[in-house]
């Protein structure tokens, strides 16, 4: 039933008075407002997730299942693992510098170095992927002194995975520097007295603090890893079975017609996403406390 | 009797470059800044370079090119519309889960986030879909008069989807977090509801509705994967900026790609920028 608990009845009030407006909504304003909030979610974001499954299997289980026995989606599927595998580690390492050196040191043009931590959040996808192509591209700045000497960036994984670090750059750097911050390094400090060294403060003092932020980075930062499409298309150039990451090959299999194939590929990725939601909410119910949620984006 | 001379901390005040106690600032502040040069400096720094070959008459010139203009005049506009919607829609749903208890409430909040977890690609590909022709929402939409899929319709569907988190993660701690003795306040001066929710509880959310409507607006500007499938694609009517950029780069025109993109980071940077600017006014301000 649609209550209103932080408000229960007014309190009972001399006749005389005329009688104030009530607060908050009545019963039926409520339900219209309730209602209104659902059907717009349930049109937004529940149809949209049962059409992937829905079109999936279309035509069968069978069907369904025989998208995964292609040699190329399964190529597919491990090269999404081995991108997510190299950046989400490379950002986890690099979050925790970066939060290490914001919250617990001040120096010159800190907020500068924050705004630039935020910088791929605001850079398409696509820009995101270009950059890379002009500076290792078979005509960028530095592509042909690297073809020469046998490496190939653009059209290759290390693009790939490179494009991907971009995108999911801010991620755990985000969400840990809110909470170091709110934390202050007296804990830290006192260890540092009681004759502790660096290694050991970070190990035994500060990630017990900051265990359950991490993970909630790291969830995020592996979601936006495996699910990146647009900076990821500019730099892989579509081979298959070679550069072909999973949004990579949706897009294939979609515009060559082959549905069923498109939706069994996208529904592993939203399951991915169904799963990484229902981590977070966990996460958010046991720990909110221990949590950035407001400062996340 | 005399006293003893104090050690005088005579360095204690000197401004240092860098403060704290701690072990460990080298360490990381060089690795910050060497991965995100790495990582992000050097490859902006080489998207500047290609700009500066493009030059000021260049940028004009693009600036002039229909194609580039209708393709930038709709990414800029179906985001405005799409963040217009979820401002709207955001705040409505935002109020609903911080206002009321009702059944599945813990569900839907949760649901909120699922345009941020589920790869763009997957949307596009769905949307697409549900508003074809054949698909269970076009289906019934079309005999109606209403074409969603490949129209310009269908990318403002797409950016609502995409940026429908924003404003009610940005609302929401905010109205969980507002005085309740104001409306209680408010009402018994004898404002009537509407003046109450339009006069009271409204004004101190401004500042965090246009901080996630700017955030909805800035991600729908640069989106492309939710985008290319249901838009249909044709040039001067549904190809949006981010796609003109690919197929420049499929071109192999270089310059070209690099001017439009030019063109769209000056104007996210500026809405950074803006969105920056009014959390540091609401914050003053609230």
């Amino acid at each position: 039933m649609a209550t209103d608990e932080t408000f229960p009845l007014d309190p009972p009030r001399p006749r005389a008075l005329p009688v104030p407006p009530p607060i908050g909504e009545t019963a039926p304003a409520r339900r219209i407002l309730i209602g209104a909030a659902i059907g717009f979610l349930a049109l937004v974001l529940a149809l949209p997730l049962a059409g992937v499954f829905t079109e999936g299997l279309r035509k069968g289980l069978g069907a369904y299942l025989a998208a995964f026995a292609d040699e190329d989606a399964l190529a597919a599927i491990r090269l999404t693992l081995l991108v997510a595998a190299i950046s989400v580690p490379a950002n986890l390492v690099f979050g925790v510098a970066a939060a290490w050196a914001i919250t617990r040191f001040s120096f010159p043009g800190k907020s500068a170095l924050i705004t630039l931590i935020d910088l791929p959040f605001s850079v398409s996808p696509v820009v995101s992927g270009l950059v890379f192509v002009l500076l290792f591209g078979a005509n960028g700045l530095v592509g042909p002194w690297l073809a020469a000497h046998g490496l190939k960036v653009i059209f290759a994984v290390p693009g790939l995975v490179l494009a991907t670090i971009f995108v999911t750059l801010p991620f755990v750097a985000r969400e840990l520097i809110p909470i170091m911050q709110a934390q202050g390094s007296a804990d830290e400090e006192a260890a540092l007295t009681l004759g502790a060294d660096g290694w050991t403060i970070f190990r035994r003092v500060t990630l017990p603090n900051i265990k359950w932020g991490l993970l909630y980075g790291v969830l995020l930062c592996n979601a936006r890893a495996m699910g990146e499409f647009g900076a990821v298309s500019v730099v892989s150039g579509h081979i298959r079975g070679l550069t072909n990451t999973m949004p990579l090959q949706v897009e294939i299999l979609y515009n060559e017609y082959d549905f069923v194939g498109a939706f069994a590929m996208a529904s592993v990725l939203a399951a991915l996403a169904l799963v990484t939601l229902v981590l977070e909410t966990i996460l958010e119910w046991r720990h909110g406390d221990e949590l950035a949620r407001s400062a996340r984006h | 009797m005399t006293t003893l001379p104090l050690a005088a901390p005579a360095h204690r005040h000197r401004p240092r470059l860098v403060d704290g106690v701690l072990p460990g600032f080298g360490l990381a502040f060089g690795w910050t800044v060497v991965w995100l040069s790495a990582v992000v400096l050097i490859p902006l720094v080489a998207l500047a370079h290609k700009a500066s070959g493009l030059g000021v008459s260049g940028f004009v010139e693009l600036l002039h090119d229909p194609r580039v203009l209708s393709a930038l005049e709709l990414s800029f506009g179906a985001a405005l519309v799409a963040a217009l919607i979820n401002a709207v829609f955001g705040v409505l749903v935002a109020w609903v889960l911080t206002r009321y208890r009702f059944p599945g409430r813990g569900l839907v909040d949760a649901a909120v986030d699922l345009p941020f977890a589920l790869p763009t690609a997957v949307a596009g590909i769905t949307l697409a879909a549900l508003f074809a022709k054949t698909g269970w929402v076009g289906a019934w939409l079309e005999p109606m008069g209403l074409k969603v899929a490949y129209t310009r319709l269908g990318v403002v569907v797409a950016l609502v989807f995409v940026g429908l988190p924003f404003v009610v993660r940005t609302v929401q701690p905010l109205l969980a977090d507002l005085d309740r003795e104001v409306e209680e306040a408010a009402a018994t001066l004898g404002a009537s509801r509407a003046a109450t929710v339009f006069r009271v509880l409204l004004p101190p959310l401004v500042p965090a509705i246009l901080t996630g409507f700017t955030l909805a607006f800035a991600r729908g500007v640069g989106e492309y994967g939710s985008i290319v499938f249901i838009a249909g694609n044709m040039p001067y009517l549904t190809e949006i900026a981010p796609l003109l950029i690919v197929i420049r780069l499929e071109e192999f025109d270089y310059v070209g790609a690099t001017g439009i993109a030019c063109v769209m980071l000056t104007v996210s940077f500026t809405l950074l920028f803006a969105i920056n600017a009014l959390q540091a006014w609401a914050s003053r301000r609230w």
